[in-house]
């Protein structure tokens, strides 16, 4: 069987969006062309405006695993395009006790719902959702297991363009539990994707998935090693568990060999950015100075995320992108 | 048609591994027995004739293990179901894991399926009985009981016994009463919450990995205390190229043991998971290509002289989830033959030694006097044509469980009567 990008109209235009995986270049930077754009309706100082790209729309939030973060910059991007918004947080434990996945997207769907908006906690779910639902409903993946969240990764790309403008020349480290983190396979698809030159990954082995090079990065086990010169720094979140898990000692020595520190971060380039997708443990991966230094984007990443969402909303259920629009 | 019906099978290519024949002869059948193979007996008259030319007549297929779900999941498969779909695939004798609702470890259990399958009458069912109560790990069961009803192995059912102190006093005390211990080997805690393969496309998949080394540091194990209670010890559904170079030492060392694979596992590797296709989704999991030939060669050379079905059928609910949410396990009575015969299309064995995979090997492996064709021995007969196509249409299985990545498959060589003890509990249509 040849695989086929389900992504993707017979056109070549969105139609879900599950994974950086098999999208081209091209769709990435018009996403991100796109994303810009409906910055500009978000700035301080004016007053946020709607634009009427998805009225009459129906949007809905289907979050299998809670994260009001999330749920929030989605829903904040659907009304901003004007669409009806529809939140339900779905308890796994309520579906595997009678009403199975198929059951809830057939009672959606006769909710005539456009969007589906999925987290769920298993890798592969929203791509199932997509496989299964009605034709004409559009799926986006809003964090599925460890498999992909490739809405925080184009955020994530967006907040760099702005700072670095070309991709090429870029080094980039990811900091922390790659094994468990959506966002980093995401991101190294997405980064390797827009072309830069090097992706690094930073890790103990206990945090790194079976052979991390066929990810497409380099390798490394110290942090100064591998955030020497390197233009773009990103933090990933550290979870509780792990030290239950026997992935790591403790917390204070996570901090002492992987946590960023000011006197670490010179080792880096001088115009690094340090980024991170929330919510931040400080002290753990990071210490609040940088977390809240010069050199941190954290709340730049926040506000992006709901233009780049409009973004993709759009391009999936419009089906053209809106910069004529909102220009 | 009566086990008194006389039938002669003629005109076909006799492929007997057991007795080392492949040649053109006729089958006399009498009273449910093989009367004799090649010359007819004088004063011997079927009652039926069945023209086997361009056909293959082999004996009816011994599958190790066939979960056939009842009692207790009759609405993934039950005993007539089940025992249908293995008539139409040439399927004469199953093996059935323990891990029905309420378990095989009591000797009411083995009667109520030895009562069911005999009302189907479309094979052989035996039971392996539960190694411990209720298959919780922590207690064993009343092997020798079990045994006296008929129970031909014990095993946990791939469940995880509560310690290895347990597996050995499980091991001595059945191999008191000579029974074989049939292992799924398996280091939970290696396992943990994985369902695919710990690899390069699980990493990139995101999908929680099983380590080869859950398997190895199991099969490790389970050798030595083979070696230590001299229990008599099968290992079922290998997956790893590892574990059979420890097999094959194991061996070299006189340790008693055998050694058998799933069907699936010669055809398919983890890069069919790629798509978070929940028909691929089985356990053990899929591994890799270099497992997948390495199990392919071990076949072919006899280190592992079974190929089973590993059974599971499910309801459509089972496997309608994202791919981890999803029950493991494929409906596969009915690709058996047909997947151990496309190994022969692609040059992995011969005829004789596939065909031997899934007669006499599983059958010597328990000691059972089937998948053979002796004068004397149960009439057991599988009859397939040879360059035959068809396709396995999910709408023609007979199996209640639909659950198959093979669906669309095509495969050259289709089952045409299936008889067992003397009956013919198949016939294709076709014909």
């Amino acid at each position: 069987m040849l695989y086929k990008n389900s992504q993707l109209t017979a056109e070549g235009k969105l139609k879900h969006f599950l994974s950086i995986e098999g999208l081209k270049r091209d769709l990435l930077v018009d996403i991100l062309d796109t994303a810009e754009n409906f910055t500009a309706l978000a700035h301080k100082g004016r007053p946020v405006k709607k634009v009427p790209l998805l009225r009459g729309k129906t949007v809905t939030n289907l979050f299998f695993e809670n994260s009001t973060r999330t749920r929030t910059t989605f829903e904040l991007a659907a009304k901003r395009l004007s669409a009806d918004v529809l939140n339900l947080n779905i308890s796994t434990s309520a579906t595997t006790k009678g009403e199975s996945l198929l059951d809830t997207l057939r009672n959606l769907e006769a909710m005539h719902c456009d969007m589906f908006v999925v987290r769920h906690a298993s890798s592969g779910a929203a791509r199932f959702i997509a496989e299964h639902c009605e034709e004409h409903i559009s799926v986006m993946n809003a964090g599925d297991g460890a498999h992909a969240h490739p809405t925080q990764a184009m955020l994530d790309m967006l907040t760099i363009r702005q700072h670095k403008g070309d991709f090429t020349p870029l080094r980039v480290a990811i900091v922390g539990d790659i094994l468990h983190s959506r966002v980093a396979r995401s991101q190294i698809l997405a980064l390797n994707t827009l072309g830069v030159t090097e992706v690094r990954v930073i890790a103990p082995r206990t945090l790194l998935p079976f052979d991390p090079r066929s990810l497409g990065v380099h390798v490394y086990h110290d942090l100064i090693e591998g955030i020497t010169d390197v233009d773009v720094i990103i933090m990933l979140r550290l979870q509780k568990e792990r030290m239950a898990g026997a992935f790591l000692p403790s917390e204070h020595e996570y901090f002492r060999l992987y946590g960023l520190t000011e006197n670490k971060l010179k080792h880096a380039k001088k115009d690094v950015i340090v980024m991170h997708p929330g919510p931040i443990n400080r002290g753990v991966e990071i210490d609040s100075a940088v977390a809240d230094g010069p050199h941190s984007v954290i709340l730049q990443q926040v506000s992006n995320g709901i233009a780049v969402r409009m973004a993709i909303m759009s391009m999936c259920l419009g089906g053209q992108d809106s910069r004529e629009e909102s220009a | 048609m009566t086990s008194n019906t006389s039938i002669s099978i003629i005109n076909g290519r006799l492929i007997d591994p057991a007795n080392d024949i492949d040649e053109h002869l006729d089958l006399h059948i009498s009273q449910g027995k093989i009367l004799s193979v090649g010359e007819k007996p004088s004063g011997f008259e079927a009652d039926i004739i069945i023209d086997a030319k361009n056909k293959v007549i082999c004996p009816g297929l011994v599958d190790l293990n066939a979960h056939l779900r009842e009692p207790g999941y009759e609405f993934k498969g039950s005993i007539e179901s089940e025992t249908a779909a293995a008539a139409k695939s040439g399927i004469t004798t199953l093996i059935f894991p323990p891990d029905t609702l309420p378990v095989i470890d009591t000797p009411a259990v083995v009667e109520l399926i030895r009562r069911k399958a005999k009302q189907s009458g479309k094979a052989r069912v035996l039971t392996q009985a539960a190694m411990t109560q209720d298959l919780e790990g922590n207690e064993i069961s009343d092997m020798q009981a079990l045994q006296q009803v008929g129970c031909v192995a014990v095993s946990n059912a791939g469940k995880p016994l509560g310690s290895t102190l347990i597996q050995r006093r499980a091991m001595e005390y059945a191999s008191t009463f000579g029974l074989q211990v049939f292992v799924q080997s398996e280091d939970r805690h290696l396992r943990n919450k994985g369902c695919a393969h710990e690899g390069r496309i699980s990493a990139r998949m995101g999908l929680p990995g099983i380590p080869e080394a859950a398997e190895t540091v199991a099969v490790a194990r389970d050798i030595a205390l083979a070696e230590a209670t001299g229990a008599k010890l099968h290992f079922q559904t290998l997956t790893t190229a590892k574990s059979l170079r420890k097999i094959q030492h194991a061996l070299a060392d006189g340790i008693q043991l055998s050694a058998d694979v799933a069907v699936h596992q010669l055809h398919l590797t983890e890069m069919d998971i790629e798509n978070f296709n929940a028909q691929c989704h089985v356990h053990p999991p899929l591994r890799t290509l270099r497992d997948r030939d390495a199990l392919r060669s071990a076949v072919a050379s006899g280190l592992i002289s079974a190929i089973c079905s590993d059974h599971q059928p499910h309801d459509a609910d089972a496997k309608a989830h994202p791919f981890p949410d999803s029950e493991p396990g494929i409906s596969s009575l009915e690709t058996l033959l047909a997947l151990t015969l496309k190994l022969v299309d692609e040059g992995v064995m011969d005829l004789p030694t596939a065909i031997a995979r899934v007669t006499i090997g599983p059958a010597q492996i328990l000691g059972l006097p089937y998948g053979k064709l002796d004068a004397g021995s149960s009439a057991d007969i599988c009859i397939f044509e040879i360059d035959s196509p068809w396709t396995l249409k999910r709408e023609e299985m007979l199996s209640k469980g639909k659950n198959s990545p093979f669906i669309n498959w095509e495969f050259n060589h289709r089952v045409t009567h299936t008889l067992f003890e003397g009956r013919l509990v198949y016939q294709s249509d076709k014909n």
